[in-house]
């Protein structure tokens, strides 16, 4: 092989282009998913293992109140929307509107934190707490994994408004609201299957009830 | 030569950025990755100092019947902490410490993806093993194994196997992140041309180690929530007497556990891939083979755990099942070995040190392999089970393979990183002392499990007849120390000779060794253009009609490139030195330490690590 060949050069740019043309912080953030991925399906194998497993109640079917949390899980969803429009919004180059929709994501994201802290209060009441029994610790191990999952995402969208004030989120650098939207979408996703496997499918009978 | 800015002038952030580029604060704000790099190997090699006196004492105990030098808590915890210490803080930041270093050089990239992450990922580190030390102060060190089976490690009355599971959480969010950063590197940052097929194996191995990390932290993740929760909270995750499942966390620790033995040994598999084409003045042998070989035992990798635990009692099916995947197993690990001696065959060896660690890699990890075969086997395997056999096997895989390999790559790389050679004759010694001593200390545990030692005894009767071979595993262990202790004065002495070095004094093949020795901060003048595998030896030779090897006339290295006046209108922006990966990361121990002493820490690590994230954030970019 010829030498000049090899001397050919490129130039070198502050934002050369990367190998697989997808942005570096897509790319982690995408493999970091996949990584949280394996924490929710440990954390789902936990308490799918240990179903019907409590030797006291109160069991699943004692405290669980599907209707209230199926509207909190609708809550939860509805904000996907709203963090595509946030989305859509910074694309089109409108902040302003972008910082509406994600306080409107934050908002619904905190209704669900506290539909949630009200949830694990009157499930507390009713006598079920982290150590009563494998029930109440693989629930709450799980569920409150989810929700601090939500309230980092809420912490998230909250930093990025603020980051918009500052003027720091402009349309050329939409890539940020939409690495939180990611981590948001993952995040609802999540408990689409937790809220299948947790509440919808029942436990059947506990023993001796 | 292109010109190299910092920029200095900022505006906007907490704190100025800092500017340092020499002395203390230059290193504890540097997102350089390669000054990363040397950080991690300095840190990995104190714990192995630590991790290995460990060991002395384990042996010193053990060298005649019914001593009592370490008493039986104390011997739980030195195992325990020596375990904890080679395997977190020794093999995985010392293999870290080559990816940091190497792998940009070698994809012709000028720093990882995220400086600033890769940073954060060595304090966190630093920090995790300083924790799980500081329980030697703080109400006893952990004392469950590094594998931490329970319910013993919940009911333990000691605070250690909190310090055990906080302390690997810290480690596992370092590692975690470092992986995702590594892999986002090494699949997005390759140089013009550096197709996935002409990279080396070594940062193919990297790419598999780091998507290892990725898929295997996770689960110990929750293992160690779960354990923490059982001895903090009082859940029932692993008690039996609430429906809880003690094997639930052998399955969550092992799931992660045996991938994890893929992580620790695939970074020396990949550095002796590249040592040995050099000194056998070949190319490797089937080089697609062993890039796919690797990738095979990835993911087999995550389907033969339970072969830790047939002895639990899984049952027939289950036994089967993983007896067979880990003999499957085997096959790509025996592709690899075949190509490297496919490698040394009809080759021009040039027997340099690392070329006989690397040698040592082989024969050693061979005996080891075929001791784990014989693991696999159920029957066999009931019979080996805790006892001192078991402790062999994975000596010889991860000392005759892991550290060895390490040991490959520090004298082959010294020149690079360091611009000095480590002394050859010395390393010889060095080397000759390592191997002796390595199969004098292990080679004997063969024995004594087979003739039914059990692991982790404090002391035995005289009348088992288990002392000669002790006796002799301890002087074997000693001897080691010995040669450790050569190599410790040959890298201090190496330091004692001026900087002088060409950028490729062994005749290389990868482009790290295009660049100067050491590299300039922004590692490459102008990022180089890939057309083939083993670039830099095609630059250099090229072949005749007739298959013979010729040097090209104007071989293509580093410097001479520089005159062709390409290089001079430009300014490499790189990215600036920062506090908060240091500040971050700390806020990750002080919470820790909170989970045990209470409240106002907790909240001091939470203050800690929210300035140190909202700093990281709001700290002005580099353009």
């Amino acid at each position: 092989m010829a030498t000049a060949e090899h001397q050919v050069q490129v130039p070198v740019t502050d934002h050369a282009a990367t190998s697989t043309g997808l942005p570096n912080m897509k790319l982690a953030i995408w493999l970091f998913l996949a990584s949280d991925c394996l924490l929710f399906g440990a954390l789902i194998s936990t308490y799918v293992l240990y179903r019907g497993a409590s030797v006291t109640g109160p069991y699943p079917a004692d405290v669980f109140d599907i209707p209230y949390t199926s509207v909190s899980s609708f809550v939860l969803l509805a904000s996907s929307l709203t963090m595509v429009l946030a989305l859509a919004s910074i694309q089109r180059g409108d902040p302003a509107r972008m910082r509406v929709w994600l306080l409107a994501t934050a908002m619904l994201g905190l209704t669900f934190v506290g539909g949630q802290v009200y949830e694990f209060t009157t499930f507390a009441q009713e006598g079920l707490t982290l150590s009563t029994n494998v029930f109440g610790t693989s629930f709450y191990v799980l569920t409150g994994f989810h929700g601090a999952h939500v309230t980092v995402g809420i912490l998230m969208l909250l930093t990025v408004v603020g980051m918009s004030f500052g003027g720091r989120i402009t349309q050329d650098r939409a890539e940020t609201v939409e690495i939180v939207g990611l981590y948001w979408h993952f995040v609802d996703i999540v408990w689409i299957v937790i809220f299948t496997v947790v509440y919808l499918i029942p436990t059947g009978t506990p023993p001796g009830a | 030569m292109a010109s190299v800015s910092i920029p200095t002038e900022r505006r906007g952030g907490l704190l100025r950025r800092p500017d340092a580029t020499t002395g203390v604060w230059s290193w504890l704000t540097t997102v350089d990755h390669k000054r990363i790099g040397i950080l991690y190997g300095i840190t990995a090699f104190l714990f192995f100092i630590v991790g290995g006196t460990e060991a002395l004492l384990i042996r010193l105990q053990l060298a005649q019947p019914d001593q009592t030098i370490l008493n039986p808590s104390v011997y739980n915890e030195i195992f325990t902490m020596h375990g904890i210490t080679m395997v977190f803080l020794v093999v995985m930041p010392l293999s870290a410490a080559f990816f940091n270093y190497l792998l940009p050089l070698m994809i012709g990239a000028r720093d990882v993806a995220f400086p600033r992450l890769n940073a954060f990922s060595y304090w966190a580190f630093l920090f995790a093993g300083t924790f799980i030390y500081s329980s030697w102060f703080l109400g006893g060190a952990p004392n469950g194994g590094w594998f931490g089976y329970a319910p013993n490690s919940v009911v333990d009355p000691t605070r250690g196997m909190t310090f055990y599971a906080i302390g690997l959480l810290i480690a596992g969010i370092a590692s975690t992140v470092s992986a995702v950063n590594l892999a986002v590197t090494i699949i997005n940052m390759r140089a013009p041309g550096m197709t996935l097929f002409r990279m080396p194996v070594f940062v193919w191995m990297g790419l598999v180690v780091q998507l290892l990390l990725a898929f295997s932290l996770p689960i110990i993740t929750i293992g160690l929530v779960e354990l923490l929760f059982d001895r903090l909270f009082s859940t029932h995750f692993f008690d039996p007497a609430a429906g809880g499942d003690p094997v639930l966390w052998q399955h969550l620790f092992w799931l992660f556990g045996h991938p994890e033995v893929y992580i620790l040994i695939l970074p020396a598999f990949g550095i002796i891939s590249e040592v040995l084409p050099v000194f056998a003045r070949k190319p490797l042998f089937g080089y697609q083979f062993v890039v796919f070989s690797g990738i095979a035992i990835g993911f087999i990798g995550f389907g033969v755990w339970a072969h830790h635990m047939f002895a639990v009692g899984l049952g027939p099916v289950a036994n089967t099942a993983f007896a067979v995947s880990t003999i499957i197993i085997a096959i790509p690990t025996g592709v690899k070995i075949f190509n490297w001696l496919g490698t040394l065959w009809k080759g021009d060896i040039w027997f340099t040190t690392a070329m006989l660690f690397s040698i040592g890699v082989i024969s050693m990890f061979v005996i080891g392999g075929l001791s784990g075969v014989m693991h696999a086997v159920v029957p066999s395997d009931y019979q080996q089970t805790d006892t001192y056999f078991i402790v062999a096997h994975f000596h010889y895989v991860l000392f005759g393979g892991a550290i060895l390999g390490l040991f490959a790559g520090m004298y082959y790389w010294w020149p690079k990183v360091f611009g000095r050679f480590l002394n050859e004759r010395w390393g010889k010694i060095h080397f000759w002392t390592t191997l002796i001593g390595f199969n004098l200390a292990f080679g004997p545990m063969h024995i004594l499990g087979l003739q039914g030692m059990p692991r982790r005894i404090q002391s035995y009767p005289e009348s088992l007849g288990l002392t000669f071979w002790n006796l002799v595993s301890t002087i074997g262990a000693f001897t080691i120390a010995v040669g450790t202790l050569v190599f410790l004065v040959i890298a201090i002495a190496s330091f004692r000779k001026p900087k002088q070095m060409v950028a490729d004094p062994w005749d290389a093949r990868t482009l790290e060794w295009l660049t100067t020795s050491p590299p300039p901060v922004h590692n490459f003048d102008e990022i180089p253009v890939v057309h083939s595998l083993d670039e830099l030896w095609h630059r250099k030779y090229a072949e005749t009609e007739g298959g013979r090897v010729v040097p090209v006339a104007a071989g293509g290295s580093g410097q001479e490139a520089h005159g062709d006046g390409h290089g001079d209108s430009h300014a490499i922006h790189l990215p600036s030195p920062s506090y908060y990966p240091l500040v971050a990361a700390l806020g990750l121990p002080v919470l820790g330490y909170g989970l045990i002493f209470g409240l106002p820490f907790v909240v001091a690590g939470l203050v800690i690590l929210l300035v140190g994230l909202y700093g990281w954030v709001l700290e002005p970019s580099v353009e």
